[in-house]
C-alpha cells in the first residue's frame, strides 16, 4: 500500500514543481491525511532508525552537521530545507523514495521544531534525539519557555536508544530523569561557559554549571586571525575550521559530534564529518551582489540574535541590514527585539538600515540604544540594493554587507539575492 | 533626578518589558534629566526615594518565586501608592498588584492589594497585537499574552478600552486599571516604546510630585508613531 502513498505524494510534488512552487509541505500533508501510517512504516525500515534534532536555536545548522557526520558511515536521509514540520519529513521521505516505495537509506535525520517534534515522536519513536537548548522564542505560539521544556521532555521520553542533552542548559539537562534511553551529554568547557548566557543568566541569574561529563566538548573558539575551533570528541582532541560561523554553531558542533559518537562513529570519523559541513540555508550563506560580498544570517529570538551579533566583531562589515518580519512563522510579537543589546553596533562604524514589515519597530529599538539608523525601508529588495550601493567593493576584507533577517524575510531575501546576485 | 525602581529584574523580564525602563531613562536623558535605576531583588532592600516603580511579566514559575517576597512588601507598596508614587505594572506584576490570583484549580495566591482587581486563571491564553484608547495618554500600542482574566473593582477605573484585542478578561472590552498614579496593564511591546505619550505622562506625573509642573520638552517621536501605525495595521 505504501507505494500508493509514494506515488500520490510524488505526483503532488511533480505538479507543484510544474507550477513553480517549492512544495515542502503539501505532498506530506496529502499523504499524512490519506495514509496516516506511512511515515512510521517507512521509517521503521531504516536500519539505524530516525535521529531527531530539536531545541530553540541552531536546529537547521546542527541537523546539517549531524547529517554530514553520519554520512561518513551511513546513507543519510535528511530534511535540509528548514521545513521542520511532520509533513516536511513526510515530503522528504516521499521525494527520496523510489517509485516502488523503497527508501535506500540507513538513517533519517530530521530537524523538527519543539511542538512538531512531539507530534512526530508520537507517530515515530526516534531511535536517537539531540536536544540543543530552550530559549525564548515565539512565545506567542508556545506560551511559555517552561512549556517548551516540557515539549522537549516528551521527545526525550519517547526516544528509544540514545538521548544527547546539552549539559549547560539547565532546562535541557534536567530532562535526563525522563529518559528511558541512554543519556549522553555535550557541553562547552567551563572557562567558555560565560560566552553562552541563557535568558535567565542575561538578567542576572546565577551562571548554571552542569557537572555531567560530556562525551563531546567545545574547548576553544575561533578568534580574529585564528579561525580554528577546538573540540574534544570522545578521547580525541581536534581542531576544525567550521564553515558555519559564530560561537553558537561551535557549541552545537559539540552536540552534533556527541550524536555521531552514540550513533557508532569513531571520533576520527566524526571530526572528518564536521570538517565537511557547509553553511545551511540562510545561516551565514554568502552572496556576490554587484561585486560586493553579502552574508545572510537568520535571527529568530533574543539569544540567537545576541549570538549572531557577536559575529560582527570578527567580520567588521561596512553596512548592516536588519530585516524584521512579523508573519506567523516569524512570530507576531516583536517585543523580543528589546531583549537584545545592540550597543555593540555603535563601535563598528557601519551603516545601518532596517527593513521588513517591522522596519520602523527595529529602527525604534535601535534609537533607544542611541544608534542612528540611516534608512528605514520596509521593502526588502530596495533595502538590500541601497546597502550594496552604499559600500564600495573590498575583496581583501570580509563581507561588505551583513544582513540579519527573520524567517520569512530570509526566504524572500534569498530569492531576491539569487535574482540580483549569485551565491559565492 | 528621578529614581526608577525595577521590580525583580531577574524573575520578571519576559517579552521585553525591561524595555519600558530603557524608554523612560532615555527620554529623561534626552531632556537632560538624570535617572537612576534601582533593582529590587527577592530579599533585597527597597529604596525609599522611589519616583517610578516598574514591574514586568514573568513565567508562571517566576511569579511563584517572587510572590511571597512581593506580598511581604505589601504595606510599603500601598503606602508608596497612597503617596503618589508612579507605578507601571505589566501582566504578572499587574496581577500581583491586585487582591489575589485564583488559579484554575482554585488555589488563591494573595497579591498586595494596591489595585482593586482580582484575577482568575483560565485555560486559554489571550494572545495578539492590541491597541487601546485611553483618556490619560491617547492610543497605547502593544501586544497581549496572558491567561489570567482580570476583573476590576470600584476602587479602580479601566486604563482604556480595546476594540482590537481581548483586554483584561476578554469580555468587557476594558484593558488595564488605574488608581491615582498606579497603572496596571497587560500590554507588552514594551508598551512605552510605541506609546510615547504614555511614557511622558508617567514622567510628567513623577516630576509633578517634585513640584516641577512645566511641560516636558517635546521629542521627535516620528519613528514611534510610524511603528505604532504599522503595528495597528498588522493581523492579530
Amino acid at each position: 500500500m505504501d507505494f500508493l502513498a509514494v506515488w500520490l505524494g510524488k505526483l503532488v510534488l511533480v505538479a507543484l514543481r510544474l507550477v513553480g512552487r517549492r512544495g515542502n509541505a503539501l505532498p506530506g500533508l496529502v499523504v499524512e491525511k490519506l495514509f496516516p501510517g506511512y511515515l512510521r512504516r517507512a521509517m521503521s525500515r531504516l536500519s539505524e532508525g530516525v535521529v531527531v534534532v530539536t531545541g530553540t536555536n541552531g536546529k537547521t545548522t546542527t541537523t546539517k552537521m549531524v547529517a554530514t557526520i553520519l554520512t561518513q558511515k551511513y546513507r543519510v536521509l535528511t530534511n535540509d530545507t528548514g521545513s521542520n514540520f511532520v509533513r516536511g519529513a513526510i515530503t522528504t521521505a516521499i521525494e527520496h523514495s523510489s517509485w516502488t516505495g523503497r527508501l535506500p537509506y540507513d538513517v533519517a535525520v530530521f530537524e523538527l521544531d519543539e511542538a512538531w517534534a512531539v507530534r512526530f515522536a508520537d507517530q515515530v519513536p526516534p531511535r536517537r534525539a539531540l536536544l540543543l537548548n530552550v530559549m525564548r522564542d515565539q512565545l506567542d505560539r508556545f506560551g511559555e519557555i517552561d512549556t517548551t521544556a516540557r515539549l522537549l521532555g516528551r521527545v526525550a521520553a519517547a526516544t528509544t536508544r540514545d538521548v544527547v542533552l546539552n549539559r549547560d542548559d539547565p532546562r535541557v539537562s534536567a530532562l535526563a530523569v525522563q529518559c528511558t534511553a541512554t543519556v549522553s551529554y555535550f557541553g562547552v568547557a567551563p572557562e567558555l561557559r560565560a560566552a553562552f548566557p541563557n535568558d535567565d543568566e542575561l538578567y542576572g541569574g546565577p551562571l548554571f554549571a552542569g557537572t555531567a561529563p560530556a562525551i563531546a566538548e567545545l574547548r576553544g573558539l575561533p578568534r580574529t586571525g585564528q579561525p580554528l575551533t577546538r573540540l574534544r570528541v570522545g578521547d580525541l582532541d581536534a581542531t576544525v575550521e567550521l564553515r558555519a560561523s559564530g560561537p553558537h554553531n561551535a557549541q552545537n558542533a559539540a552536540g552534533a559530534a556527541a550524536l555521531g559518537l552514540v550513533a557508532g562513529l569513531r571520533a576520527g570519523e566524526v571530526v572528518a564529518g564536521l570538517r565537511e559541513v557547509q553553511p545551511a540555508f540562510g545561516r551565514g550563506q554568502s552572496f556576490d551582489v554587484q561585486g560586493r560580498r553579502l552574508d545572510l544570517h537568520l535571527v529568530k529570538n533574543p539569544a540567537g540574535f545576541r549570538q549572531s551579533l557577536k559575529i560582527l566583531e570578527q567580520l567588521r562589515p561596512r553596512s548592516i541590514v536588519i530585516a524584521i518580519n512579523d508573519d506567523y512563522a516569524d512570530g507576531r510579537d516583536v517585543s523580543w527585539l528589546w531583549d537584545v543589546d545592540f550597543s555593540l553596533l555603535s563601535g563598528l562604524a557601519a551603516m545601518v538600515e532596517t527593513s521588513g514589515t517591522r522596519a520602523a519597530d527595529m529602527a525604534l529599538r535601535l534609537k533607544y540604544d542611541d544608534l542612528l539608523v540611516q534608512r528605514v525601508e520596509p521593502d526588502l529588495e530596495k533595502a538590500v540594493r541601497s546597502a550594496v550601493e552604499s559600500v564600495g567593493a573590498d575583496p581583501a576584507a570580509g563581507p561588505d554587507v551583513v544582513v540579519f533577517s527573520t524567517y520569512t524575510a530570509m526566504w524572500a531575501l534569498h530569492a531576491i539575492l539569487l535574482r540580483i546576485g549569485r551565491p559565492s | 533626578m528621578l529614581t526608577l525602581i525595577h521590580l525583580y529584574p531577574r524573575e520578571m523580564n519576559i517579552y521585553g518589558d525591561t524595555g519600558n525602563i530603557r524608554v523612560l531613562a532615555r527620554r529623561l536623558a534626552w531632556r537632560g534629566i538624570e535617572a537612576c535605576v534601582e533593582p529590587v531583588t527577592v530579599g533585597g532592600p527597597m529604596p525609599t526615594a522611589a519616583d517610578i516603580v516598574l514591574g514586568g511579566g514573568g513565567q508562571d514559575a517566576a511569579q511563584g518565586e517572587i510572590g511571597a517576597d512581593f506580598v511581604a512588601r505589601a504595606s510599603t507598596l500601598r503606602a508608596m501608592a497612597d503617596d503618589g508614587v508612579v507605578f507601571l505594572a505589566i501582566c504578572g506584576s499587574y496581577q500581583l498588584l491586585g487582591h489575589e490570583f485564583v488559579t484554575q484549580e482554585g488555589v488563591r495566591i494573595p497579591g498586595v492589594g494596591v489595585l482593586d482587581v482580582t484575577t482568575h486563571g483560565s485555560p486559554t491564553r489571550l494572545i495578539g497585537n492590541n491597541h487601546v484608547d485611553t483618556a490619560d495618554a491617547g492610543r497605547l500600542v502593544g501586544y497581549e499574552n496572558h491567561s489570567g482574566l482580570t476583573t476590576l473593582g470600584s476602587g479602580v477605573r479601566p486604563l482604556g478600552r480595546t476594540e482590537s484585542g481581548r483586554g483584561n478578561n476578554g469580555s468587557d472590552r476594558t484593558e488595564g486599571a488605574v488608581r491615582d498614579n498606579v497603572f496596571g496593564t497587560y500590554l507588552h511591546g514594551p508598551v512605552l516604546a510605541k506609546s510615547p505619550r504614555f511614557a511622558d505622562e508617567l514622567l510628567r506625573r513623577a516630576l509633578a510630585r517634585h513640584g516641577h509642573s512645566q511641560e516636558l520638552e517635546p521629542l521627535d517621536d516620528s519613528l514611534a508613531e510610524q511603528a505604532a501605525a504599522v503595528a495597528v495595521g498588522r493581523p492579530r
